[in-house]
Parts: structure tokens; C-alpha cells; sequence
């Protein structure tokens, strides 16, 4: 299928700012979900608030545009209603770890079979410039005009401990590599959390003087390295890139219909 | 001995009632005083293939509910005060969104952590106003586990027939009591189904499109008609939209699918108000309490009457007003400092005539508390 | 039948909630009565005297506290001095020998009766201790017959503690008889 055929033209243009990355990560998942050959009526698109979770309302697939933080909480009813359903959260950084960061924990500890996709760019956009949960220390935001302080979450290893099954990340510079990723992702049974940085130039570029868009998907490139690479041998700083787990473990639905057939024979 | 009488808590008169209605999918977290409904279901939900989740919080309990009533399924969830205060925010999304849900907010005592093992009614307003913006909203009530259970059913007919939210508000005492609950059989009081879309795939289905009756079909998340749901104001694709028409519109349908039907929507019951001079107007476990008052005033030949009230929101203007009219005084018995009685001042044309008798300790109101407002307000003390 | 009010009291885990909820349900399941049954609940219900509040009748129930009970028993001496000034002049106030010394101002039939000791003497633990007292109620007040309180048991408990329970239930039903005469 041509890759327009997965949006709903009607509702373009869109109202991501020139250069935001949250168009390439759509366009890395919209390739990927071709690939893959499914069916857009078996796709449901779960978001939240903010920048990224108005990907919803230009895909075709079944799409629930719900409240700040939230997204995994409304995903994980839909998902359990209809186990048969594809689950796609994605998600910007403060919407999935700031406000939502006890859903996310906890749908990784259930590991229900839902792909999330942290959409970050260290920063809040829609509410113009904040700093959010991963934008890190020493950042300037709107509301950091003496530069941050806060410690920033590592997605990838708060994921891991909170048991997701899938964890990985990439960024908008490696855009195969996002599709290839989100594609695996969706195969995987279980929670899956992909982690894909992505630039805000509106906000985190001019506030932080990180140049234009195309300077900052260059600093995504200069700034990682493969998992377990030579480059990350030498300069530790790098920000490694990749599949980290992927690991089978009983997945929520699966487990609860077991748990049925246990009590329909009254145990 | 039928095994359709049973001796139960509210709490499981209602789990039951929601069954009987067609709940097959509940998410919860625990909460006194109303944990009994939660693992009521958690018992007979997977028994009969049904879906039952202990969420992390009441905020994403009643999110994944939303979620599941978008696949078709009779959903609820069951609270108390603090949880239904995490709620509101979500409440105004299935209010805005139009998703048929039941919350059920089994009142104890407030504000904050309160009292959580007594009973208090002192969420009415908050089932009103809890949640930001012009909007309305259902809530019903019920007195003795009988009409727990009817009033629960009616809470899903209302939710799945109008789309929306309907609050059950409960309340500690009628919650944890005991009695005899009759399971009416199947088909007994009818069930409504929620009115699907007769859109054929392929052809272009408006999801906020309302029909001339106002009611809007539904097509279940999975099915062949793929749309846009938002809490944004939106139009008739679900699409996000500024357009002041649009918005203008959208509000108007939300208030007006609710408060033009008041009258309509308005569930409420009598006890001997032929030939009642004074009224007392009660709702919930208060109006045990109530009635009470009003047999035993009967027998010593005081003509004291009850208007029971069901319906809570709307507020059933017309109904109280007609029946408020020529009584030398009507004394609201509530369970907290007089949130059911402003709304009856404003409804009624003698707001003077209008007196409270209330509770606010945590004690549940007795009849001996009725009657000492009753002999104050005949002028005869306490 | 005049409308009867029953108060269980002693303190947690002595099992009063759980037969005050036996004696209402088998007034509703088995005679063909009203019955209410309620409790205070919480952290507060868990130390110092618990109580339970029954109300059976043969016409409806609306309000479902006991203010001033017909029917009130004691198991501890905290629930006794705590409630013994609410009964109904007249009432019957049924103590246990072990835990309870009565005192001499109430208005009200006092029966003190060796429940607990005779629990332990006959079963030799104090599990049933409740249904005992059940059968003292029941037999001093016939507010239901012993067959409905077995059927509820029969319905509520495994099979393999039955015996012991109508044991029990017949244990407290002699006591009655006994302190009648």
C-alpha cells in the first residue's frame, strides 16, 4: 500500500513545526507497519497530550486522542477487550514518564502486549518550551531560565527494570533503523518500549543553541553508536542505539484467559 | 427457598445488578467503602469469560474503561471519594468523547481522606461540577438493596442509550448493610443494547453525527469503520476543531442530549404524599431514616409525607416543584451540610419553606435527629 | 411478629459480626422474614468492642440501627460496659461467664451463662464459640429455628466442620434451655 494511504489527507496539513522529528518517527512507523502487511482495521493508535500524540488524528487506523499521561491506561482497556488488536502508544517524553510515568511502569510490570513509542525530544512543545523528566541537567527551558537541575530518566533502563520485554532505542537521523525497530517491535509479544530521540528545534534547538533541525539530527548522529560498539568503548558519553532486550515472558492477555479457563472449571 | 433471594451487602447487590445489565468488562482499585464490589467481580467476572482489572490507580481504572466501552463492551468501575476525586478528569473525557461507562462513587466521609469507614452523601455536588467545564451529567441513588440493583441497571440503560457517563452514588451504610436482595430473572427489567451503526463499510460512517433524535450510533474500535476519538471539541469525524460553530454545537448537544430530558430521566418514589401536609424530600441510606420518620408520625396522625429521590442529576426541577407546592414546610434529610437542598430551594417556589436536617459526624441520621428539626420548625422545640 | 432488635458484642475476632450475618440471613432465607444486619467497620471496629446490629421483623425495615436492643449479648467486659445502659427496659441481656461480670443496675433480664467454658470443655477449642452463643439466642428467643441456622451453616461452611458447628449450635441450645427454667 502507498504510504498515504495509511493517513487521512482530510485533516492536513498537520501541526508539527517545520523541522520536528515527529513527522519522520510517523513516517518510520507508517513504513513499518506496511511491511509488515497489516490490516488498518486491526491497528489501534492509543495517545495522550502533547506534541506527538496528535499522530493520531492523521493515521487511518482506529484512533483514541485521550488525556495527559494516560495513553497506556485507556491502551491497556482496549488491549484487554480485544486482545486481538494491534496496540500503538505513541508518546511524547513528559507524557509518558512525567504524568503517565506510573502507567508506563506498570504496563511494563504487566507486560501487556502493547508497542510504546517514547517520542523523545527533552522538552515540552505544545505548552512552549518546559523541561520535561528527560531533558537532563544544565538544559534551558522556559522554566529552567537558570538552567535545569533535575537528573533525567534513562528510558531504556527504567523499561528494563519495570519489566518491559522489548526495549529499544534509536533516533530520527537512523530512520531504517526506526522502522526496523518499530516493526519488531509490534511482532513482539509483550510490552515494547522503543525509545526514539527526536529534535524540537521550536524549543529545545533555540533555547539550548543546538542550531537548526538538520544540525540537530546531525548531533543524534555524532552523539550515538551501536550497542556495545568500539566508538562506546572509547568515549563513554555516546548514547548507545539498538535492541537492549527481547526476551519472551508470559504476556497480560495470554496469562488472563489462562487464568479464565481456571476459573470457569471453578479453581 | 428461591435461589433468587439472597441476603447481601449493597455493595454486591450492585456487582450483581451490573451482571444482570451486561457488564463484562471492570476495572477498579481498591477503596473503602466500596472494595466489596471489586472483588465481587473479580470472584464472577473470568467465570463467565468477562474482563476484570485491578488498575494502579482510579485514574487508569477508569481509563481502561473508557478504552473497553469503545470495543462494545458494558463497562464499569467502582470508587469512593478520593478516587472519584482522581476520576474527574477522565469523567469530563467520556462526558466529552460520548462513551458509554458507570462509575460507581460509594460515598464516605470527606473532604480528603475523611472518614473512611462512615457514611457521609457528601459527593452530590461533586458527581455535578467534579470534573471542569459546562456540561451535564446522570447520577442516580437508591435506598435498600432492591432498588440498588434496578437503579444499577438503569445506569447502564441510561449510559449505553444517551452516551455517557452515569454516576451511582452509594453510601457507606446501605453499601455494607445487609438484607434480602430478589434477583429479578432474566428479561425482567429490560436491558437496552447499545444502538449501533448501520453504516456499511466502505461508505462514509460520522461518528459525531448526531441522528434527529439526537442519539448517536457507534461502530466498536476493531470494526470496519475507523475514526478519530478526542477530548478535544471536535467535529462530526471526531476531528480536533477551534471552529466556533462547531464548538458552540458540540456543548449544546452534550448539555442539552441531558438537561431537555430531566423530566424524562427523573426516577423518584412517594410514600404517603396524597394528604401530606409537611414533606420530608430524602435520597440514599438518609431516606431509611426518613421513612422511618414518616410511618411513625403516621400512626400518631401527623400527615407527613416522603418524595424519595433517585434521579439526582439533572436535577429533577418540575417534579420537585409540583410536589413541594402547598406543603407548610419541606425538610431535606441529607447526609452532609445541605447539597441535595440548594438545588430543591432553586427549584421550588417557596425556597423559605425549605428546611435541612442533616448529619455531618459520620453518624448515620436517625429518626430521633428528624424528628427534633420537625418539632422545631412546628415551633414546639426539641 | 414485633419488630425484634439484636446487638452482638465482644471483641475482634471472637466471631460476633459473623453470626449476627448468619441469624439475619437465616431470617431471611429460611423463615420467610425481614431481616437487616449491620456492623461498624474499620480500624476502630478491629480493637476494643465490636458490635453488630440485627433487626428481624415480619414487615419492613427502613431504618437499620439498634438504638435500643430487645436482645443484647456480651462476650466481653468492654462490650458490656460499653452497651449495657442501651438495652430495653425489660430486654434480655445475655453475658458469658468467662469473660464478663455482670452488674446489678440493668433493667433487664440478665442471663450469665458459661458459653466459653463449656465450648472448651465439649470441643475443646473456641472456634465455634459464636454458634454456641447462636444457639443460646435462639433458644431463649426463638427468633428462628435451629434448622435454619444449619442450613445457612451448610451453605457457608466446609463440609468438614459441620458436625462440629451443630454440636455447638445444640451445646448453646441446652445452655438456653437450661437458663430458662
Amino acid at each position: 500500500m502507498a504510504i498515504k494511504d495509511y493517513l487521512r489527507e482530510r485533516f492536513f496539513p498537520h501541526l508539527w513545526c517545520p523541522g520536528c522529528g515527529h513527522g519522520m518517527v510517523l513516517n518510520g512507523l507508517l513504513r513499518a507497519i506496511d511491511k509488515l502487511g497489516m490490516s488498518k482495521n486491526e491497528i489501534v493508535m492509543v495517545s495522550g497530550i502533547g506534541c506527538s500524540s496528535r499522530i493520531t488524528g492523521y493515521v487511518d487506523f482506529h484512533t483514541l486522542h485521550t488525556i495527559h499521561g494516560r495513553a497506556l491506561a485507556f491502551a491497556t482497556g482496549v488491549k484487554m477487550a480485544r486482545p486481538e488488536l494491534n496496540l500503538i502508544v505513541p508518546m511524547g517524553d513528559g507524557d509518558a514518564l512525567a504524568i503517565g510515568g506510573n502507567h508506563f511502569i506498570h504496563a511494563a510490570r504487566r507486560n501487556i502486549d502493547i508497542t510504546a513509542i517514547v517520542m523523545n525530544n527533552r522538552i515540552y512543545g505544545m505548552t512552549g518550551g518546559q523541561f520535561s523528566p528527560l531533558s537532563g541537567e544544565n538544559i534551558r527551558a522556559t522554566t529552567a531560565p537558570y538552567l535545569t537541575i533535575d537528573p533525567s530518566f534513562d528510558v531504556v533502563e527504567l523499561a528494563k527494570a519495570a519489566g518491559a520485554t522489548f526495549v529499544a532505542r534509536t533516533t530520527t537521523y537512523h530512520i531504517q533503523q526506526v522502522s526496523d525497530i518499530i516493526g519488531k517491535a509490534i511482532l513482539h509479544e509483550g510490552f515494547s518500549v522503543v525509545e526514539v530521540l527526536s529534535q524540537c528545534p521550536t524549543y529545545f534547538g533555540r533555547k539550548n543553541k543546538e542550531g537548526d533541525a538538520v544540525d540537530m539530527v546531525q548531533h543524534f548522529k555524532k552523539n550515538t553508536t551501536s550497542i556495545g560498539s568500539k566508538a562506546k568503548q572509547e568515549n563513554p558519553d555516546l548514547i548507545e542505539r539498538g535492541i537492549f532486550v527481547q526476551t519472551e515472558l508470559p504476556e497480560y492477555c495470554s496469562e488472563y484467559e489462562k487464568m479464565v479457563q481456571r476459573a470457569m472449571k471453578g479453581q | 427457598m428461591s435461589e433468587n433471594v439472597k441476603f447481601v451487602q449493597g455493595n454486591e447487590a450492585c456487582a450483581e445488578a451490573a451482571l444482570y445489565a451486561g457488564l463484562d468488562f471492570y476495572a477498579g482499585y481498591p477503596i473503602t467503602p466500596s472494595s466489596e464490589i471489586t472483588e465481587y467481580l473479580a470472584y464472577h467476572l473470568p467465570q463467565i469469560g468477562g474482563k476484570f482489572l485491578q488498575m494502579e490507580d482510579e485514574i487508569a481504572s477508569l481509563c481502561a474503561i473508557i478504552g473497553a466501552s469503545l470495543t462494545g463492551r458494558k463497562v464499569m468501575t467502582a470508587t469512593s471519594g478520593p478516587g472519584f476525586s482522581l476520576m474527574q478528569e477522565a469523567l469530563g473525557y467520556a462526558i466529552m468523547a460520548e462513551i458509554p461507562c458507570v462509575i460507581v462513587d460509594v460515598q464516605r466521609g470527606g473532604p480528603s481522606t475523611g472518614l473512611p469507614t462512615h457514611g457521609s452523601q457528601a459527593d452530590v455536588n461533586q458527581a455535578r461540577w467534579g470534573t471542569h467545564g459546562d456540561h451535564a451529567i446522570i447520577a442516580l441513588t437508591a435506598s435498600n438493596h432492591q432498588d440498588v440493583f434496578s437503579i444499577t441497571v438503569e445506569a447502564f440503560n441510561l449510559a449505553e442509550t444517551y452516551r455517557t457517563p452515569v454516576i451511582l452514588l452509594l453510601d457507606e451504610l446501605v453499601a455494607h448493610m445487609r438484607e434480602r436482595l430478589v434477583i429479578p430473572e432474566p428479561g425482567k427489567i429490560p436491558l437496552v443494547d447499545r444502538l449501533k451503526t448501520s453504516v456499511k463499510e466502505g461508505v462514509d460512517y460520522h461518528p459525531y453525527l448526531p441522528r434527529e433524535d439526537g442519539r448517536l450510533p457507534m461502530s466498536d474500535f476493531g470494526g470496519v469503520h475507523r475514526f478519530n476519538v478526542t477530548g478535544l471539541f471536535h467535529d462530526m469525524w471526531g476531528f480536533p476543531s477551534s471552529e466556533p460553530s462547531i464548538v458552540h454545537g458540540l456543548l449544546r448537544h452534550l448539555v442539552d442530549k441531558l438537561e431537555n430530558r430531566a423530566h424524562q430521566l427523573a426516577c423518584y418514589k412517594e410514600y404517603y404524599t396524597e394528604d401530606a401536609e409537611q414533606l420530608l424530600l430524602s435520597y440514599g441510606s438518609s431516606a431509611r431514616s426518613a421513612l422511618h420518620t414518616v410511618e411513625n408520625r403516621r400512626k400518631r396522625g401527623e400527615r407527613l409525607g416522603l418524595l424519595e429521590l433517585q434521579t439526582l442529576w439533572p436535577f429533577p426541577e418540575d417534579i420537585v416543584r409540583e410536589k413541594c407546592a402547598g406543603m407548610k414546610s419541606v425538610i431535606v434529610v441529607e447526609q452532609n451540610m445541605g447539597q441535595v437542598l440548594q438545588a430543591v430551594k432553586l427549584a421550588v417556589d417557596e425556597p423559605a419553606k425549605v428546611f435541612l436536617a442533616n448529619r455531618i459526624d459520620g453518624v448515620f441520621i436517625t429518626p430521633a435527629d428528624i424528628l427534633n428539626i420537625l418539632r422545631l420548625i412546628q415551633g414546639k422545640g426539641v | 411478629m414485633e419488630k425484634c432488635r439484636v446487638v452482638f458484642s465482644g471483641s475482634g475476632g471472637q466471631g460476633v459480626i459473623t453470626a449476627a450475618i448468619i441469624l439475619a440471613e437465616a431470617a431471611v432465607l429460611f423463615e420467610n422474614l425481614n431481616a437487616v444486619q449491620s456492623q461498624s467497620y474499620g480500624a476502630e471496629a478491629r480493637g476494643g468492642a465490636t458490635r453488630s446490629d440485627i433487626i428481624i421483623s415480619d414487615s419492613a425495615i427502613h431504618y437499620p440501627k439498634v438504638i435500643q436492643p430487645n436482645v443484647l449479648v456480651c462476650l466481653t467486659q468492654d462490650a458490656y460496659n460499653k452497651f449495657y445502659q442501651v438495652i430495653r427496659p425489660g430486654g434480655l441481656l445475655i453475658a458469658d461467664t468467662r469473660y464478663v461480670k455482670t452488674g446489678k443496675k440493668v433493667d433487664a433480664q440478665q442471663k450469665e451463662i458459661a458459653m466459653f467454658e463449656t465450648i472448651m470443655d465439649r470441643i475443646g477449642k473456641p472456634i465455634a464459640f459464636n454458634i454456641c452463643m447462636l444457639g443460646v439466642v435462639i433458644s431463649l428467643t426463638e427468633l428462628v429455628k435451629p434448622e435454619s441456622i444449619m442450613k445457612v451453616l451448610e451453605r457457608r461452611i466446609p463440609a468438614d466442620f459441620l458436625d462440629m458447628n451443630r454440636t455447638a449450635l445444640d451445646i448453646g441450645i441446652k445452655l438456653g434451655e437450661a437458663a430458662l427454667t
